[in-house]
């Protein structure tokens, strides 16, 4: 999961990790009352997508008025598919200077990789091409985390010596997103060190690992209503699905991920464009499928749909029954192409025919077709 | 064939659940050396037709067994591998899906005290070595023994691939699903130098997907091989930022694109298929 600026924020902050007074508004009185508390503020669209400073998503006020109006403008607008749900207003800093300081997963070494760098507020990956020999790396041991002398070494590595105590314990309280929240990112560009000399986070990122969603319950229930995502991705995930909203128009139902993404790539070889990318897993139960032609089919942006599984031993004839009924019971109008194969790959093809839906012989040929009867 | 031979003593952990189960008579079936399962609590009994134990150090003293396909649930299933690693076992297998990745990142520092444990997966299909047997999820009536080597990150896809083989009268050496999580046990480059020493492989299907860089990686490998390579990436459409199933699969910036792992296999003569069938088809 994705936190929003102000929630990453708030976990920083129970970890001990100084921040800016701020706070969060859903209407411009709400951000009017903000800035009388806090004085001239920062007015911070909440999205979990970088780039909306470019996207007109954060706007300066230096008076009540002018932060309601900035809310006024902010809430509700669209940053790269996100409906901007609320704003964070924020107190200014006095900056004297920047720093990046980042974990992540380095998938290539299989270990998590911390980042330090005295040029902050850059993106770490333009300072990386830029000027690679600024940014000091650690790779922790995951079962103790940093050492001290690990973090002297790697401050003093990055030019920072001069705050050496300091960061050392910033980083280690930042570390703890890693054992307590299972963060895959952790970031705080720019880690401002302020004219009086506290360090304080300017921005925080914080990604945590929807695999180990079982052990943070907490989290969710007390962030995951907020974001509102592509609807359709957000009625598959009720359901169960693994689906991820496309601006094509051709519905693409497939079993395995590997074969999801290849089946999108098959549709546009082919001319059309995929709507979406929809793995239904391994068994292609009955339901399953109907759960996920239902969902496909909500996008009025849907010309046609297709299907393609592989069915190892999963029994052909039962997957086409369960494409035939499902159809049916969502009064299915759309062109539909089924793939299948597996045991008993004739007998589900003549139950397709004898329904009318055209069955494909593979994946590029069943491309093919549905493109056609979608032009 | 590789990783898994006539010498492989095979366990299941998680013999007793439901995936587990089901698998292990597949595996069985096919001739696999199945000589015993792990069950905490069900040691003494018996399942598929083997006996149970409670821990795997116990399967190990009691039938030698050196090698393990784990199927138990996702928050478990990091213990289960170093409990692998720890009794002896030389070649794991996790198919388990969704293990979280710290877990996943504390397992590959547990293993580097046991050089001799490699681990395949999390989140794959297993591997197969036709004629011999299967550790994992991948349909036996598909394959068929031959000389082509196949190692992919994605389940499905694999069997795709290996059907179209068999139907081509291709029969493989042995079949590797590497899995689709971003922090992996063996990676494309460790099973390529398989292959490569392998002396019953004379051809190599590499089916990637975007995410990582594992597939430029075993493509550099590949630069000086004497043996016959193909690859087939999938993703080639996939948008930045999303993640496609796969947690792996996932394209941040430049890093991890089709465009790349095409443009590093082209780089060393190897060809890259745009559909399954046509791999079959540049195979020769």
């Amino acid at each position: 999961m994705k936190l929003l600026e102000y929630q990453a924020k708030e976990v920083l902050a129970s970890f001990g990790i100084a921040i800016p007074p701020g706070k969060v508004a859903r209407t411009p009185e709400e951000a009017a009352q903000a800035c009388r508390e806090i004085g001239p503020v920062a007015v911070k669209a909440q999205v979990p997508v970088g780039g909306r400073g470019k996207a007109g998503g954060i706007k300066l006020a230096k008076t009540p008025e002018e932060a309601a109006a900035a809310a006024g403008q902010i809430i509700g607008m669209d940053i790269k598919g996100f409906k901007v749900p609320l704003v964070y207003c924020e107190g200014a800093l006095d900056i004297a200077q920047e720093i990046y300081l980042g974990f992540t997963v380095d998938r290539d070494n299989r270990a998590n990789i911390l980042m330090l760098s005295s040029r902050g507020g850059m993106d770490i990956e333009a300072v990386a091409e830029e000027a690679p020999e600024s940014i000091a790396r650690l790779y922790p041991d995951p079962w103790m985390g940093p050492l001290d002398f690990e973090l002297r070494r790697l401050v003093f590595e990055a030019g920072l010596g001069a705050h050496a105590a300091a960061l050392t314990k910033v980083i280690k309280q930042l570390y703890r997103a890693i054992p307590e929240q299972d963060a895959i990112t952790a970031e705080i560009n720019p880690l401002v060190v302020t004219g009086d000399g506290r360090i304080v986070a300017g921005d925080a990122k914080l990604e945590t690992d929807e695999n180990a969603a079982f052990r943070h319950k907490d989290l969710e229930q007390r962030y995951a209503e907020v974001l509102e995502g592509d609807p359709y991705e957000v009625e598959a995930k009720k359901r169960g699905l693994t689906y991820v909203a496309l601006d094509g128009e051709i519905g693409v139902i497939a079993n395995g991920a590997g074969l999801s993404m290849g089946t999108l790539d098959l549709v546009q070889r082919a001319g059309g464009r995929a709507a979406n990318f929809c793995d239904i897993g391994g068994g292609a139960k009955a339901e399953v499928v109907q759960n996920a032609l239902e969902v496909i089919l909500m996008n009025p942006g849907v010309k046609g749909v297709l299907i393609n599984v592989f069915g190892g031993i999963t029994r052909a004839d039962e997957v086409a029954r369960g494409v035939v009924e499902a159809r049916r019971n969502l009064n299915m109008k759309l062109p539909l192409v089924v793939r299948l194969s597996g045991t008993n790959e004739t007998e589900g093809k003549q139950i397709l025919r004898d329904n009318d839906i055209e069955p494909g012989d593979n994946g590029w040929e069943a491309a093919q077709k549905i493109v056609g009867m979608t032009r | 064939m590789i990783l898994l031979d006539r010498d492989s003593k095979v366990i299941v952990q998680g013999i007793t659940g439901r995936e587990g189960g089901f698998h292990a008579e597949r595996m069985k079936e096919m001739g696999t050396a199945l000589v015993g399962g792990v069950s905490p609590g069900k040691g003494g009994g018996e399942a598929v037709g083997v006996p149970l134990f409670n821990t795997v150090a116990e399967a190990v003293i009691a039938t030698g067994a050196n090698a393990t396909g784990i199927f138990v649930p996702p928050p478990f299933a990091a213990d289960a591998i170093m409990e692998a690693a720890d009794a002896g076992i030389e070649l794991i297998v996790c198919i388990t899906e969704g293990i979280p990745i710290q877990d996943m990142i504390r397992v590959k520092a547990y293993l580097k005290s046991f050089p001799k444990a490699r681990l395949l997966g999390p989140n794959c299909p297993g591997l197969i070595t036709p004629g011999v047997g299967k550790i994992g999820i991948i349909p036996a009536q598909i394959s068929s023994a031959g000389q082509v080597g196949l190692v992919s990150r994605s389940g499905t896809l694999t069997y795709e691939a290996m059907s179209a083989l068999t139907r081509a009268g291709k029969g493989q050496s042995s079949v590797v699903g590497i899995g689709g999580d971003p922090v992996l046990g063996l990676s494309f480059s460790d099973v390529v130098a398989l292959f490569e020493a392998d002396p019953d492989t004379s051809h190599l299907v590499l089916i990637g997907e975007i995410g990582g860089s594992d597939e430029e990686h075993a493509a550099e490998m590949l630069k000086d091989t004497r043996l016959k390579v193909v690859a087939f990436i999938s993703g080639r459409t996939a948008p930045e930022g999303k993640r496609m199933g796969h947690a792996g699969a996932i394209v941040s910036g430049n890093r991890g694109t089709a465009k790349s792992k095409v443009e590093a296999f082209e780089a060393v003569g190897i060809p890259v298929a745009e559909t399954t069938d046509q791999l079959v088809d540049l195979l020769g």
